[in-house]
């Protein structure tokens, strides 16, 4: 027995030599030291082209390699100088004016002029590089007949340098929500020489994005790229603000399960996490941990549903499931992550100064009410039907607590079907789907990121709705100059909208994370962005 | 030679499969406008007839190039492999060492002791390696070792002490079948003649475990070893993800479920090449070790 | 009929001495392999009438009583084992989730062990070239890398416990077959096939009445040993979120549930844990048990 003891503790034994030997110093406490910040940032980036990526995994490293022409200040939420020093907007709301920095300069010292940003409009506007994100430039005059191909001469576009560093925009309807819509990565420029040395311009997927080919004009140049492993950026010192950065550089690592990333935070591999497995935000704010921190984020969960299958092609009985959810319950017992229940499909808090309130109450009488008007008194002859959501845990909790209510109050009974993410968003395009799970995190802060969803024939609309009058509510509201005229007409549409519930909101989310103690002036934006170049980092 | 059909084979069986699947690679949650669509499926010749795509797919084959990733734009299935197999085989060595060590040396001992307390004992704590999933296992070692003790990292494939657990953990799963297969294969050589005749000349008990009984006793395990190098990939499939490690495994599963073709009929392809390969190298070591199947 | 091939097959070999008998007397003695199998009876028993044992159903949600710690006091009576995150019952959802991992793992064992022994007993009965081209073909599927196939199809397919059944099965039966070919091989030549043979039986009724009853020992060790294999695969298959539907439990997905919430609600982890370990550990120990019962070498 002797030896079956040093059989199974002979493994122990460099175990033991390790924990006598263990590192002194964590990576965190050496990037405080050195000036490198760590983040966890959820997926790994599947590009990293300003002009043609979609998630936030590659949006927060794009936004610090590359500056659009202004940014949000994060406590504010204004417009603030980026690659545009200053910028003046005509009376009409039609034209846009922005004079660049002057000593903007791209990562390899080239300067940033305005005909950098005539070129790259073209790029992205062009049909074939494309781009999910070519609409985020319809409002530019002449954009969307560009993309579509009916020409291809791009002077028909709203875009011109004026001079050097002279940069006009113009319009063909006013957008309030310009500025706002300029801090999305579409708008970023790109260095169209190097582009080039890698292909055509518009010519999607070439290696330009490689470290050691990607030159851009952000705070930070990228280093290095190793997949699955980090990705790698510094200081870029022709900035024109490099004199303020602090930070020497930043890795980011893509680290997908939460658990394993919270862990990673714990052990001190992390300054900062993506996000918090949900079961333990709740651990975290009960102690009132100052490295936990929790912010309203500009999105939606809702359910979606699928308007062309009977019975739900019937608004009240729309209604009634939408009535029946117990969304108090939802976020207080069940995600419990500081969401808030969400009775309007826009996100209510401080990010505009669209408030229309609630446009609804959990009522489930007047659900069992409109369930029996639309002929299936206490669920009575309710057929089947299927709960769709992509595969995640919080997913299958919320869909579990929603098939119970609506079993309870009104005495349904529906299915829960998990799909791969690909698969998912397939199913929902062709609407093969009852009733599915959505998420909508808005591109800027304007309702009509929004509302602009479900318009009729909207490319995410996918619930086979469609409806006249709210069409033309969304457009007038869009042609309105005088924001609180403006604003009641979104309400007016979002009521309807609600009122005909092809959509039922949940909660609006939050963004939770773990930060270290030592990171300071960290922002991040409702809409995902951030400032990585304010942060400071202090040794204790 | 026959590997050369058997993976004709595979690489049409995958081929229409992936393309039979809902769920294109182009996907999003932001709508690619019908031009785009185009425009990508250009791109990638996914807009020509199917037969058409699988005889080009075959042509670049034959010339070593397994094609572009659709979601990781700028990389190619070749450059992946290149990245990213290199990890894994590492990763599968070392599960192999443990499964080899801990499995031999508790199967030898379990012999040694057929039918007594301690041969339970050894069996049992073996067992448990096959009796709790790896995402169980890793998860709860890493709580200890890494949170508790603050002996390792909790992930990632940097530091040299990043091999460690994950090592372990995909180890101990086949080291509970190679105890048992051991201690099977040595026990019943153990009561054959020519080891009690060998323990009848004097020799010490080790002596003659080592001489007579090792040597056929561990054959079973080697023909294991087969399955077992398939089964390290499998294995290392979770394990990747629960430690976060940059390996092939994760890139699979995740390409899979992202229906990007090029890279999981070029990673299943890889596969099947790798199983061929180990079944190739078992029937030769065993051929090597086992003086009958050498005569025939 | 002729009183000659009347005879019990199995006396011709071993006579005097029925070897089903002779086994469980050998297997009693194996207190590892009885400990497992009395564990397995038990546990089987409790997941089969245990849903009408606790006053909950398997998906009653008590959402206020969430993540509940073992012992807690609910609404109609004692949660022993806690609450999961909305708020159901883990004794009885535990129960339901062990009844229908087992019936998948013994489903697709059945898969498994239909297309194995058909196989093989057919190409070892019928010998000579075809029994040659079919085990090559048996060679040629062990090189597929089926595991990879199983997520594929789990991916790519509409989910389903019947395809979960069949996909399995279908990657099990290889070795299966191996066996049983081995087996009828050696059967093949013994003197009461050779009997009933000449006495113009057909090969299907003979291999049903006289070879598979005489290589059953063999069969039963290997599918002993399939049934925790398959259970592991289950699990997997739920760690990559293919498992079974929500709001339906199995023991891989209850474990893959108590893995993320191992720090916060460790008995969501714990008790599904130890309950698949110990029937896992207990398949394996009666397999081992029956083999050792099957072939006596001391």
């Amino acid at each position: 027995m002797i030896s079956a003891c040093r059989l199974f503790f002979f493994g122990l034994t460099p175990l033991l030599l390790l924990a006598a030997c263990g590192p002194s110093d964590t990576r965190v406490e050496e990037g405080n030291r050195t000036g490198i910040l760590h983040v966890g940032n959820g997926a790994e980036p599947s590009n990293l082209d300003p002009q043609t990526i979609t998630g936030l995994p590659e949006a927060k490293i794009v936004s610090t390699l590359f500056d659009g022409l202004v940014e949000l200040h994060p406590e504010t939420n204004e417009p603030v100088p980026a690659a545009a020093a200053s910028w003046e907007i005509s009376e009409d709301g039609l034209v846009y004016r922005f004079t660049l920095q002057p000593e903007g300069r791209w990562s390899n010292g080239d300067p940033v002029t305005a005909q950098d940003f005539v070129t790259s409009y073209r790029r992205k506007l062009s049909p074939r590089l494309g781009s999910r994100y070519a609409y985020m430039l319809y409002p530019l005059e002449g954009a969307e007949a560009f993309h579509r191909g009916e020409t291809d001469d791009f002077t028909t576009v709203g875009v011109t340098a004026l001079a050097d560093d002279q940069l006009e925009l113009r319009l063909h309807t006013p957008a309030a929500f310009l500025l706002d819509l300029l801090t999305h990565s579409s708008w970023f420029p790109v260095h169209a020489d190097t582009l080039e040395a890698f292909g055509d311009l518009d010519e999607p997927n070439t290696r330009w994005t490689r470290a050691g080919n990607l030159v851009g004009n952000g705070p930070f140049r990228l280093v290095s790229w190793r997949p699955e492993r980090f990705v790698q950026v510094e200081k870029n010192e022709h900035h024109w603000r490099s004199g303020e950065i602090s930070l020497q550089g930043i890795y980011f690592y893509p680290i997908s399960d939460p658990t394993t990333e919270e862990r990673e935070f714990r052990t001190g591999r992390l300054h900062i996490t993506n996000t918090i497995p949900p079961d333990r935000v709740a651990v975290y704010r009960d102690r009132n941990d100052p490295e936990f921190h929790s912010q309203p984020s500009f999105s939606t969960y809702y359910y979606r549903f699928n308007t062309t299958r009977p019975p739900l092609d019937n608004p009240k009985v729309r209604r009634a499931l939408k009535l029946a959810i117990d969304r108090e319950a939802i976020t207080k017992e069940v995600v419990r992550g500081g969401q808030q229940p969400a009775y309007s499909y826009v996100p209510q808090g401080d990010f505009t100064d669209y408030r229309p309130g609630p446009f609804f109450q959990y009522d489930p009488d007047e659900a069992r009410r409109l369930l029996a008007e639309a002929g299936f008194p206490e669920g009575e002859g309710f057929p089947t039907k299927e709960i769709l959501y992509n595969t995640m845990e919080t997913h299958r909790l919320v869909a579990e607590a929603i098939q119970d209510m609506w079993s309870e109050e009104l005495g349904i009974s529906v299915n829960l079907t998990n799909q791969e993410w690909q698969v998912y968003l397939e199913t929902q395009n062709r609407l093969q789907y009852d009733i599915s799970r959505s998420g909508w995190i808005g591109d800027y802060l304007d309702p009509n990121t929004f509302l602009d969803l479900m318009l009729t024939d909207g490319g995410n609309n996918r619930t086979g709705w469609a409806n006249e009058e709210y069409d033309e509510l969304i457009t007038q509201a869009n042609r309105e100059m005088n924001t609180a005229r403006r604003n009641e007409l979104f309400a007016e549409a979002e009521a309807l909208l609600l009122q005909e519930a092809p959509v039922a909101p949940i909660y609006f989310d939050r963004t939770n994370y773990l930060m270290s103690v030592s990171v300071q002036d960290y922002y991040t934006t409702p809409t995902g962005y951030r400032p990585y170049w304010r942060v400071n980092l202090v040794s204790e | 030679m026959e590997a050369i059909p058997t993976l004709l084979a595979v690489i049409t069986i995958t081929f229409f499969l992936l393309r039979l699947a809902p769920g294109g690679p182009f996907a999003d949650e932001r709508d690619l406008s019908p031009q785009a669509q185009a425009a990508m499926e250009a791109h990638y010749g996914l807009d020509q007839p199917l037969v058409m795509q699988y005889f080009r797919y075959l042509g670049n084959l034959a010339r070593g190039d397994l094609g572009p990733s659709f979601r990781y734009p700028t990389r190619t299935v070749n450059e992946i492999i290149v990245d990213h197999f290199p990890v894994s085989l590492e990763l599968g060595a070392w599960g192999l060492l443990v499964a080899l060590s801990l499995g031999l040396g508790a199967g030898l001992l379990a012999a040694a002791y057929r039918q007594r307390p301690q041969d339970h004992t050894i069996m049992t704590l073996a067992m448990v390696g096959i009796c709790l999933p790896t995402f169980v296992l890793g998860p709860f070692l890493v709580y200890i070792f890494s949170l508790q003790l603050g002996w390792f990292n909790v992930g990632g494939w940097s530091h040299w002490s990043d091999r460690i657990l994950p090592g372990f953990v995909l180890g101990s799963f086949f080291a509970a079948y190679v105890a048992r297969l051991t201690r099977n294969g040595v026990g019943e050589s153990v009561l054959m003649d020519y080891y009690r005749t060998a323990l009848a000349k004097g020799l010490s008990k080790r002596q003659a475990l080592w001489k007579h009984a090792l040597k056929p006793g561990i054959l079973p395990t080697i023909a294991f070893l087969g399955p077992a190098a398939a089964g390290l990939l499998t294995g290392s499939f979770v394990v990747e993800s629960v430690f976060n490690i940059p390996g092939l495994g994760q890139q699979f599963i995740n390409a899979a479920f992202g229906r990007d073709f090029t890279v999981v009929t070029g990673l299943v392809i890889l596969y099947a090449v790798l199983i061929l390969f180990f079944n190739l190298t078992v029937d030769f070591l065993q051929a090597l070790l086992d003086p009958k199947l050498r005569e025939s | 009929m002729n009183p000659v091939a009347e005879e019990k097959p199995t006396a011709v070999f071993l006579p005097g001495r029925n070897p089903m008998a002779e086994a469980w007397r050998r297997f009693r003695h194996n207190i590892p392999a009885m400990a497992g199998l009395i564990f397995l009876l038990g546990f089987l028993l409790l997941c089969l009438i245990g849903p009408w044992l606790t006053p909950f159903g398997f998906e009653e949600q008590n959402r206020s009583l969430g993540a509940a710690s073992p012992g807690t006091m609910g609404e109609a009576g004692r949660h022993w084992l806690g609450t999961d995150r909305l708020g159901r019952d883990l004794l009885t959802r535990l129960l339901h989730g062990g009844r229908l991992s087992f019936l998948v793992a013994v489903a697709a064992t059945m898969v498994s062990l239909f297309i194995g022994v058909t196989y093989g007993a057919i190409a070892a009965w019928c010998g000579g070239k075809r029994d040659a081209v079919m085990m090559r073909i048996v060679d040629l599927l062990y090189a597929l890398p089926f595991t990879v196939f199983l997520i594929l199809l789990m991916v790519i397919f509409e989910r389903s416990l019947l395809l979960l059944f069949i996909a399995i099965g279908a990657i099990e039966w290889l070795t299966m077959a191996r066996i049983v070919r081995g087996q009828v091989l050696v059967l093949k030549t013994r003197a009461f096939v050779e009997a009933a043979r000449s006495l113009g039986r057909r090969s299907s009724a003979l291999i049903l009445r006289h070879v598979l009853p005489n290589s059953m020992g063999p069969i039963i060790v290997y599918t002993t040993l399939t049934i925790p294999n398959v259970m592991l695969l289950e699990a997997f298959v739920s760690f990559l979120g293919l498992g079974v539907q929500a709001p339906q439990a199995s023991l891989g997905l209850l474990i893959n549930e108590g893995v993320s919430a191992m720090e916060s609600a460790p008995w969501l982890l714990f008790f599904p844990s130890v309950a698949f370990a110990l029937s896992l550990l207990s398949l394996n120990f009666v397999g081992d048990g029956l083999r050792d019962a099957f072939n006596p070498k001391e």
